[in-house]
């Protein structure tokens, strides 16, 4: 079989659609001048579908790719109104750790990175995963005792989490202002060394090319505008550009997820709130872990590029604007400048926000739902995009077994009739 | 910079308002079915639309006022005492507009850890 021009054999092209990623593949294509073959192709929409999943980011792609790599369902569409990764998924700062307050969250965000950890084999798709490290920093004696305690949770569960001293914390972070004078001065920190950060866009685009390879159909630009229920079943989506029938549909819809779930008549009890987020120009390499600090409401992270990338806690009140506002970031400039002094003459380049559904007890809606065949992935708030993978995991068990996984049991919207909160605030509120 | 006009003070700095949320009626905790009261604790509109909330004018004259904001664009278009009747018929009292975070069980709280 000949290499056609752009290094690819036109006849294994079509049989193992799309092309495996190599080094090989990508020496031998840099020395051809021909684009890349796209990573999945679009397809007419079909009338129906087995499973039509409402949200094209990293949980509702995650979801569409193990429903057709574990169970074997392929005939399904994921559904984005604007482009895939257009949500939260490509606008959290990509911090990724497990290193919660409660066994429940603490199992489920352990099984998200080693999820991740071996996403890039799996998808094939280089997902750019630093495992560099995470520092919560304790600027109080009441912080530091929470920190102990989530430190033997997670040690309890097989999680790295140890805390360290302030006079450890300048080692790992010469930058930082461990000074008895500070405002808040640093106490010990927490410090988790299997967090770190990724490309999360990269983490969109592998599980779509993932999800299509295997016959899943991404329908961009297509917004739902209502959901027909009928005897409390499902029996189809209708959307801008045409009517679904499918007997399961799955809401991944993050912050807009109430004026989804609306639509199927279930009223789901979380609120819309933006997160904004800024990113500097790039210097040169210095901060090696990922810095979060609950009393100051701030994280900061060094991309690979070098740009230090900063996130808050949500907005002071509900909106589905996701414009930035002055105030955030002149208050971050100065939380960040109380860690880090040196970082005076650093500009800001952008500042963006999106958008978190909120729930009463910090925890998600994942599951079944009063409506027979519509199914939750929402609720996800500030936390979400660290546990991507295995909520899509176990979405698509939900979705193929019909039963509700272990995993996710604690997550069902049923806890807020039963009164069974989760109650993973102090972990998941503010710390990334 | 958002202005919230207060029906004391005048137009201000949303900054110095505390946002209390959605008009919720406050059932009667006597007489209330628990579906009732976990609606009123946890249950709220959410709309991407014009909405009637309470905020608590915190840095000012520590008031509770009436506003309707567009949840989207965050357009004020009206601003009352906490007394008055707001859109969708839903009549505001003083039970229903505090205290502060009574209301808005979700909201950030300023959390810490």
């Amino acid at each position: 079989m000949q290499a056609s021009a752009n290094g690819h054999r036109p006849g294994r092209l079509r049989a193992r659609y799309p092309a495996r990623y190599s080094a090989f593949g990508l020496l031998r294509h840099g020395l051809t001048d021909q684009d890349w073959p796209p990573a999945w192709r679009p397809r007419p929409m079909k009338a129906s579908y087995d499973v039509v999943i409402i949200g094209g980011g990293v949980h509702g792609l995650a979801a569409a790719y193990y429903l057709a790599a574990n169970h074997g369902i392929t005939d399904v569409a994921v559904l984005d109104k604007g482009y895939l990764g257009s949500g939260g998924s490509g606008r959290n700062t990509a911090i990724l750790r497990s290193n919660y307050l409660t066994p429940e969250g603490v199992r489920f965000y352990d099984r998200s990175i080693k999820l991740y950890q071996r996403l890039a084999a799996s998808l094939d798709f280089n997902v750019m995963f630093s495992q560099r490290g995470h520092l919560t920093l304790a600027h109080s004696d009441a912080s530091l005792r929470t920190m102990r305690w989530r430190a033997e949770v997670n040690k309890f569960e097989g999680v790295d989490s140890e805390v360290i001293g302030a006079a450890e914390v300048k080692r790992l972070v010469p930058f930082l202002d461990v000074s008895p004078a500070a405002r808040y001065p640093v106490l010990g920190a927490l410090w988790h060394p299997p967090g770190g950060i990724i490309r999360h866009d990269a983490v969109v685009w592998g599980y779509a090319r993932g999800a299509a390879a295997r016959g899943v159909h991404l329908h961009q630009n297509t917004e739902v505008t209502g959901i027909d229920v009928a005897g409390q079943k499902v029996r189809g989506v209708r959307t801008s550009q045409g009517d679904i029938a499918t007997r399961v549909v799955l809401n991944a819809t993050a912050g807009w997820c109430t004026l989804i779930s609306d639509m199927a008549g279930v009223p789901l009890p979380v609120q819309t709130f933006p997160l904004q987020a800024a990113v500097t120009e790039p210097v040169k390499p210095f901060l090696s872990t990922v810095i979060v600090s609950g009393t100051l409401h701030v994280y900061v992270s060094q991309t690979d590029r070098g740009e230090l990338v900063f996130g808050a806690s949500v907005d002071p009140f509900t909106s589905y604007s996701m414009r930035g506002s002055l105030e955030f970031i002149e208050g971050l400039a100065g939380h960040v400048l109380e860690l880090m002094p040196a970082l005076t003459k650093v500009r800001v380049l952008r500042q963006w926000a999106g958008l978190c559904d909120m729930t009463p007890d910090f925890s998600p809606i994942m599951g079944s739902t009063p409506v027979d065949g519509f199914l939750t992935d929402v609720g996800w708030g500030t936390y979400g995009f660290k546990a991507g993978p295995v909520s899509g995991e176990a979405m698509a068990e939900c979705i193929a077994s019909g039963r509700t996984p272990e995993i996710i049991a604690a997550f069902g919207l049923d806890r807020f009739a039963s009164g069974a909160l989760v109650g993973e605030k102090g972990a998941a509120a503010v710390g990334h | 910079m958002i202005l919230l006009p207060c029906a004391w003070c005048g137009p201000r700095d949303a900054a110095e308002f505390q946002h209390v949320g959605e008009l919720v009626a406050r059932p009667d905790p006597r007489t209330a079915s628990q579906q009732q009261w976990r609606v009123y604790l946890y249950l709220r509109a959410n709309r991407r639309d014009w909405t009637v909330e309470t905020w608590y004018h915190r840095m000012g004259c520590r008031r509770y006022i009436q506003v309707e904001r567009h949840t989207e664009t965050n357009e004020v278009r009206h601003a009352g005492t906490s007394g008055v009747t707001g859109a969708a018929g839903v009549t505001g009292t003083a039970e229903s507009a505090g205290p502060p975070g009574a209301a808005s069980p979700a909201g950030p709280a300023g959390s810490a850890g």
